[in-house]
């Protein structure tokens, strides 16, 4: 196991290198010499250059490349061109939305998806495996903006049972926290469900046929058994591995849930710096979803152990 | 490829080719100029008529049948002109990606040596959300038609990339290619006649998601204003334009969501049905 886990961190190796590369280039490519940009439109030639000297833009690229490595894993991201503050400050006063939003979406999709999945296989070419196959080609096909305000105009506005915009943090109350999180997380869960329960009725359908079950079935055992301990269980390593995946998808739906509810959160900053052109900002935010991204896929990977005790490394 | 079509081909298809007329008849449906901005016939609701006078100085009735945005633009020839915009991206998107994807795919599978360092870099690719990527690349220069597709390209050409050089990897293990190789078959012909031939079903398919995915991805990047600029209609921005009164005036973006929704799920039926009936062995992109 140890091994294992050890060759696993060390294949994230050139994932992560070549993400930062590319992060990076994004800074270089930009249009606009940035430490103009921080000078300002007042500033002489004099001011630009000693900016130019401080963020170290007069070195050979590959130095410059091995400075920004170096900060970025110290957790400095430098400053926003356009919020005029430390990035990592700017992103920790982010988080806390993006990661009620995400939370709330998984357990919600996780807690819809996998039930849905598994009764569309079981009553495999009934009308509820229809009409989650359905659910699931549509969930892919309409965008979350579109579902945002559609939840928004009915259940908002028409109703009137929810707040239509905002965000409140959990420190305000957890009432308003939760009643404001409710038609984002739906929304966002959409998609999400579609891609989990998809892939739970594939993978449960294939199970089902095996021999184990046919024996656990033989000795007498209840369906609901069946289904839980020894359908589920062995269907369990392709759903973990499509709910790893699908985090990709996750976070560009937080990106435009955000801007549709208006939540301050990670979503919100990154597009608000891609219209400000705030390159330090977009780098660092584009850095840290991915890490999250890869380390989540990690754990995943490291959870098939656990999760099928057959699986030896 | 004998079989005859399947439902979801044919109703996918059928509903593509309605959007495509839509696209291409838009100078002939729509019922005013989509870009003029008119202060006088601002927020109408859909179905609103009213008098204009025409280039002959002779007054006409315009209706309306999407209502007008916060400019006065009317909504309906907006939105139809839009499908122009998706179509093309998707298409573009979907070829650009799949070309590109084979080339990359069938070097990665076929030379062994560039295989490791190839597949890094579309793992690295992998690893950075689709939508962060494009948002990130449409940053770097200025907003428009090219830069969008591009932006929107280079996330989705490593996906491409992996499923060409599965493929490419099974199919170099083929009694057939070892013959091809004994008869004295040079690479490059081989490639063509062998190798790139049986690729192209499972690549038609995939091309058929990115063109989906790609639709969606412009209307987002076009929503979050970043995409394509309003002086060109798309239904992503047009639903961006109706966002500030989308309380008093909710169809700004109901219409133009309904036609995208509309089109990516005919797109999406198009390539379920196509796997089914071209490989049913390939499973659907995630």
């Amino acid at each position: 196991m140890l091994p294992y886990i050890g060759r696993r961190l060390l294949a994230t190796i050139p994932v992560m290198a070549v993400v930062a590369v590319v992060v990076f280039s994004l800074l270089r490519l930009a249009a606009g010499d940035p430490a103009a940009i921080i000078a300002g439109d007042n500033a002489t030639s004099q001011d630009v250059a000693a900016i130019r000297a401080r963020l170290g833009l007069d070195r050979p690229l590959v130095e410059q490349f091995a400075i920004w490595v170096g900060r970025v894993v110290r957790g400095d991201f430098g400053e926003s061109f356009f919020f005029k503050k430390q990035v990592s400050e700017l992103i920790l006063d982010r988080v806390e939305p993006t990661l009620a939003l995400s939370v709330c979406t998984l357990v919600l999709t996780i807690a819809l998806a996998v039930p849905l999945g598994v009764l569309a296989a079981w009553k495999r070419g009934s009308w509820i495996d229809r009409a989650v196959m359905g659910f699931s080609v549509l969930g892919f096909s309409v965008p979350v903006f579109v579902i945002g305000y559609v939840l928004i105009y009915v259940f908002a506005i028409e109703l009137a049972w929810l707040p239509v915009q905002g965000y409140q943090r959990i420190g305000d109350g957890v009432g308003g926290f939760l009643e404001r999180l409710v038609l984002p997380s739906i929304t966002l869960a959409v998609v999400f469900v579609a891609l989990i329960a998809r892939i739970t009725r594939a993978s449960v359908l294939e199970v089902l046929n095996a021999d184990h079950v046919r024996t656990a079935r033989a000795k007498g055992l209840g369906e609901l058994p069946v289904l839980l301990r020894h359908v589920l269980r062995n269907a369990a390593v392709p759903i973990v591995t499509v709910i790893g995946i699908g985090i990709a998808v996750l976070i560009g739906g937080v990106v435009v849930t955000e801007s549709v509810y208006g939540i301050p959160g990670l979503g919100r900053l990154t597009v608000d710096a891609v219209l400000a052109r705030d390159y330090p900002t977009v780098q660092a935010v584009i850095l840290v979803f991915s890490v999250v991204y890869v380390l989540i896929n990690l754990l995943v990977d490291l959870s098939y152990t656990v999760l099928d005790p057959r699986i030896r490394y | 490829m004998a079989r005859p079509a399947n439902r979801s081909v044919l109703l996918g298809g059928a509903i593509l080719g309605v959007v495509v007329a839509v696209g291409l008849l838009a100078p002939v449906l729509a019922t005013s100029d989509p870009s003029v901005i008119d202060p006088a016939a601002r927020n109408r609701k859909p179905g609103a008529e009213r008098t204009v006078r025409g280039d002959d100085g002779r007054p006409r009735g315009v209706r309306h049948w999407m209502g007008t945005d916060s400019l006065g633009r009317d909504v309906y020839s907006r939105v139809v002109y839009g499908a122009r915009v998706s179509l093309v991206v998707g298409v573009t998107v979907a070829l650009v990606s799949a070309a590109a994807g084979l080339v990359i795919g069938l070097i990665a599978g076929y030379v062994r040596a560039l295989d490791g360092v190839v597949m890094r870099v579309m793992d690295g690719l992998m690893a950075i959300p689709g939508i962060l990527l494009a948002i990130g690349l449409v940053s770097l220069s200025r907003a428009g038609l090219r830069s969008v597709i591009l932006a929107i390209v280079i996330p989705e050409v490593p996906r491409v990339v992996r499923l060409v050089r599965s493929l490419v990897l099974s199919i170099r293990e083929e009694p057939y290619v070892e013959a091809a190789v004994a008869l004295g078959a040079r690479t490059p012909a081989l490639l063509r006649r062998h190798v790139v031939p049986n690729t192209l079903a499972p690549l038609i398919v995939q091309a058929t998601f990115v063109c989906a995915s790609a639709i969606l991805l412009e209307a987002i990047l076009s929503f979050l204003g970043v995409g394509i600029p309003p002086e060109t209609p798309t239904w992503g921005n047009i639903m961006a334009e109706g966002r500030a009164l989308f309380r008093v005036f909710p169809h700004n973006i109901l219409f133009p969501g309904i036609f995208l929704a509309v089109t990516v799920l005919a797109v999406n039926m198009l390539g379920d049905g196509l796997r089914d009936q071209l490989d049913p062995r390939v499973s659907r992109r995630l």
